[in-house]
């Protein structure tokens, strides 16, 4: 494999572990509080529909934005008021958006397109463009860290950017603010911030309007960043990934980070070698796209380590007499 | 208001103003069709140790949550410092300088001391700064009134009795001039109760005001200075604890002449039940629990085994009741049983004449969402009586059950409740029942009372000597001084895996039992 390779492919990682990466941070912020959210891919999907039939009326790629997280926002938030006010089951809540999302994003779709459930391609400002980061061309000179600054980290939409940069946000507010503080305490003993005088309801609200923001924006960088479009079902159980991706991480956001970037090159490589021979004998393309499946399987069945989950997650907070 | 309570005038023993620190006037609150408390009017002076005193379900937990804000009072008026109070929530509580330590803390166990400290009552937005002065505060607090813990520790690696001290700096953090306390002590070590106890005397003379809830006697009559009783959601009197004694606090209590001593004649011991010799188990961990214990039960006698707790009275029972696996020799009426395999599970246990009331109900005696009928029959259910080739006989258990619960008055007497349902009293009587009912030759019983109420321990304690009259075996395990002392024929002392010497309750007292349980040999100093 020559340098050239390796760096499209860590380019192409980068791009791939967006998407994951914002939904795994959006199902950080919610389990950290206490509420499960297996509704992160359903929320991913129809932010991607929105932002892109937005984006492809209006023919701004912001206005795309904007659309993806309202609707995010408004299936969070209904995710909400089953769990937090009405005490429901987060499971089968979160299984609900999932559904709704699948259906609503097509027949919304076939409705106002007419083109099967897709909507028109998105061309020119309708997509986030690739932005060259300053100085990317001076220092490409320099021996590996040029190439890595201005193939790899430079050249790629806004949004990847701002999902590198939520990381750092999310480690931030978790752990240096009174919010963060609150936030992981109500995942952990909702018990202890009632009777401390802070509403739990509140800041379960909070955790899970942020995960709505944060779904938004992976479904609009799917539909207008990584791709030029929706097409029926683009989420493509990345939801489910990014959930494994948290779990792997311990729910730490750095850790997010890593697992989401592993997640991307297994993606990027089944791209990218879509056959493959081990040992003189020929991989089937399936098993190389299968890859990021794969990995998510043995986390899930619990091969790498003891993850511990938030203690008071998926129970919703009932006074104590 | 009570007769007893003062107005004013009198000198008090450390109240420079008037004003007294709590005062509630016709306080009720009703759930539902249940008046949980009734007109309750109470006074609390500054600078005291004020005991609540009631039974289970008496109405003392409401009270204290209509206080700190978590319920709102249908009518009646809280005064603070003499100034007329609106308390809606825990914040209003916590303005109005009320600080609570839980029964069951209110900590986040992977967090710090110091974060659980700040928490709620942060000083800014960011974290740092917030954390950094309270850690100055926090060292200071600990060290005014001997609440020794470290501020980095992680809460989950801490003793209960320093996670309670976490509560209290977290009150006292938050300036709290009333602590009140709910049970205490329910979870803490002798020794650790009593470190707690000159912790509350160190913050009374200090000023705070101390509202200790608790169905304990020996603490209101150890630390209070004035007391008051509630029984079904009344207020029934409160008096200075000088003036009083367990006797009449037990009776306004439960509404009746309760008898604290255990009633019984000696013991007429016959033949050996239960013989164990060198018994050893060891854990998961590899850590031996067990090392080699060796005793006897007769037929018509209680041996008591006494101890801290962990210091493997759990093992012994579970070895006996067939839920772990041992080495050594244990014989029933001569005959051995098995200690490990197939022959030695609960099933073998119960079919060889032993019943087991495990020391924790919640998790070993009972299932708490299932039915009172349902539980009464686990461990039985494979019996003709209550089942005909695999097909249960759901009405024969519910009648069955119906006995159970008038025999051992269990109350309120419907089968079809969830265990859960119940309070610890009536749970604790539902598994008495089930286990003294199948006539075993010998009784294992571990905590008989442990949060039960004080009518029901007596209910309880006449129930164990009656079966020992009839004639069985029983082995009681308690970390209840008392309960060993007032029950057993004879006691054992176990300390670190090993019986430490065996004492017969009129030939020792507390102070010797005490050295044993500490692991010292009373004889040899």
């Amino acid at each position: 494999m020559d340098l050239n390779t390796i760096l499209q492919l860590l380019d192409s990682s980068l791009r791939l572990a967006t998407p994951l990466l914002f939904a795994c941070l959006a199902g950080l912020f919610s389990e950290r509080a206490g509420i499960f959210d297996i509704g992160l891919e359903g929320k991913m999907l129809a932010a991607a529909f929105f932002s892109a039939a937005a984006a492809a009326v209006s023919g701004s790629a912001w206005v795309g934005l904007a659309a993806g997280c309202t609707a995010s926002l408004l299936l969070a938030a209904l995710h909400g008021v089953a769990s937090i006010t009405f005490r429901g089951n987060q499971l089968i809540s979160g299984v609900a958006i999932n559904f709704l999302a699948v259906g609503l994003t097509v027949l919304i779709g076939q409705n106002w397109f007419k083109l099967g459930g897709r909507t028109p391609p998105l061309q020119g400002d309708a997509r986030f463009q690739n932005i060259d980061l300053p100085l990317a061309s001076t220092i490409e000179s320099v021996p590996i860290l040029g190439p890595l600054y201005s193939e790899v980290l430079s050249g790629h939409s806004i949004l990847v950017y701002v999902g590198l940069l939520s990381v750092l946000g999310s480690w931030y507010v978790l752990f240096r603010t009174r919010f963060g503080l609150r936030l992981r305490a109500v995942g952990e003993n909702p018990g202890a911030v009632d009777t401390a005088g802070v509403s739990v309801v509140g800041l379960r609200y909070s955790a899970v309007l942020i995960c709505g923001m944060l779904c938004g924006l992976a479904g609009t960088y799917l539909a207008t960043g990584l791709s030029a479009g929706f097409v029926k079902d683009m989420s493509a159980g990345r939801g489910f990934i990014a959930l494994a991706a948290l779990i792997f991480a311990k729910w730490r956001p750095w850790s997010a980070l890593g697992a989401c970037l592993l997640f991307g090159l297994l993606e990027a490589l089944g791209n990218r070698f879509q056959t493959f021979e081990l040992a003189g004998v020929t991989m089937p393309t399936q098993l190389m796209q299968a890859l990021p499946y794969i990995l998510t399987v043995v986390i899930l069945a619990g091969f790498v380590g003891k993850a511990i989950p938030p203690r008071a997650g998926g129970e919703p907070y009932v006074k104590e007499r | 208001m009570t007769s007893q309570t003062q107005t004013g005038g009198r000198p008090d023993m450390a109240a420079p103003s008037a004003a007294p620190a709590i005062e509630l006037r016709g306080i009720s609150k009703a759930f539902g069709p249940v008046q949980a408390n009734k007109d309750i009017a109470i006074r609390v002076e500054r600078g005291t140790i004020h005991g609540i005193i009631g039974e289970n379900g008496a109405g003392k937990s409401t009270l204290m949550s209509i206080l700190y804000g978590f319920y709102k009072a249908d009518a009646g008026e809280i005064f603070i410092g003499g100034q007329k109070t609106e308390i809606p929530d825990s914040q209003a509580a916590i303005r109005a300088g009320i600080g609570m330590v839980f029964q069951h803390f209110k900590l986040v166990e992977n967090f710090t001391v110091l974060e659980n400290v700040v928490l709620g009552a942060e000083e800014g937005a960011f974290l740092r700064p917030s954390l950094a002065k309270a850690r100055t505060l926090l060292t200071n607090l600990s060290r005014e009134y001997a609440l020794d813990v470290d501020p980095d520790a992680l809460i989950e690696n801490l003793s209960v009795g320093h996670q309670q001290r976490v509560e209290i700096l977290k009150a006292l953090y938050r300036k709290a001039d009333i602590l009140i306390l709910d049970e205490p002590t329910g979870v803490l070590t002798p020794s650790e109760a009593d470190h707690l106890f000159r912790i509350l005397h160190g913050l009374r003379d200090e000023g705070k005001t101390i509202i200790l809830i608790t169905h304990k006697l020996r603490e209101i009559m150890e630390i209070t200075d004035t007391v008051s009783v509630m029984r079904r959601g009344e207020m029934t009197a409160t008096v200075k604890t000088a003036e009083t004694s367990p006797t009449e606090l037990a009776e306004l209590m439960v509404g009746r002449k309760v008898l604290l001593r255990v009633d019984k004649t000696p013991a007429n011991p016959g033949a050996t039940v239960l013989d164990v010799s060198d018994l050893r188990v060891t854990d998961e961990k590899g850590v031996e629990r067990l090392k080699g214990v060796s005793l006897n039960v007769r037929a018509g006698e209680i041996l008591g085994i006494a101890g801290v707790a962990g210091n493997g009275q759990s093992e012994l029972l579970q070895v006996l009741g067939g839920i772990a696996d041992a080495k050594g020799t244990i014989t029933l009426n001569g005959k051995p049983l098995s200690l490990s395999g197939p022959d030695s599970d609960g099933r073998a246990r119960r079919a060889a004449g032993i019943t087991h009331v495990p020391e924790d109900r919640h998790k070993l005696g009972l299932i708490l969402d299932f039915a009172a009928w349902e539980n009464t029959g686990f461990g039985y259910q494979h019996r003709p009586e209550y089942s005909h080739s695999g097909i249960m006989d759901n009405a024969a258990l519910r009648a069955d059950t119906d006995g159970k619960m008038e025999r051992f008055d269990v109350r309120p007497p419907h089968n079809w409740l969830a265990a859960k349902s119940f309070s610890g009293g009536n749970q604790q009587k539902l598994v008495l029942a089930r286990e003294m009912e199948q006539n075993p030759d010998l009784l294992l019983v571990g905590q008989p009372t442990r949060g039960v109420d004080i009518g029901a321990i007596e209910f309880i304690h006449q129930r164990l000597i009656q079966l020992r009259d009839e004639g069985k075996a029983i082995l009681l395990v308690s970390v209840e001084l008392e309960e060993i002392l007032s029950l057993s024929d004879r006691i054992a002392v176990m300390f670190d895996g090993r019986i430490m010497g065996e004492r017969l309750p009129g030939d020792t007292d507390e102070t010797e039992l005490g050295m044993l349980m500490a692991g010292m040999d009373g004889k040899a100093g």
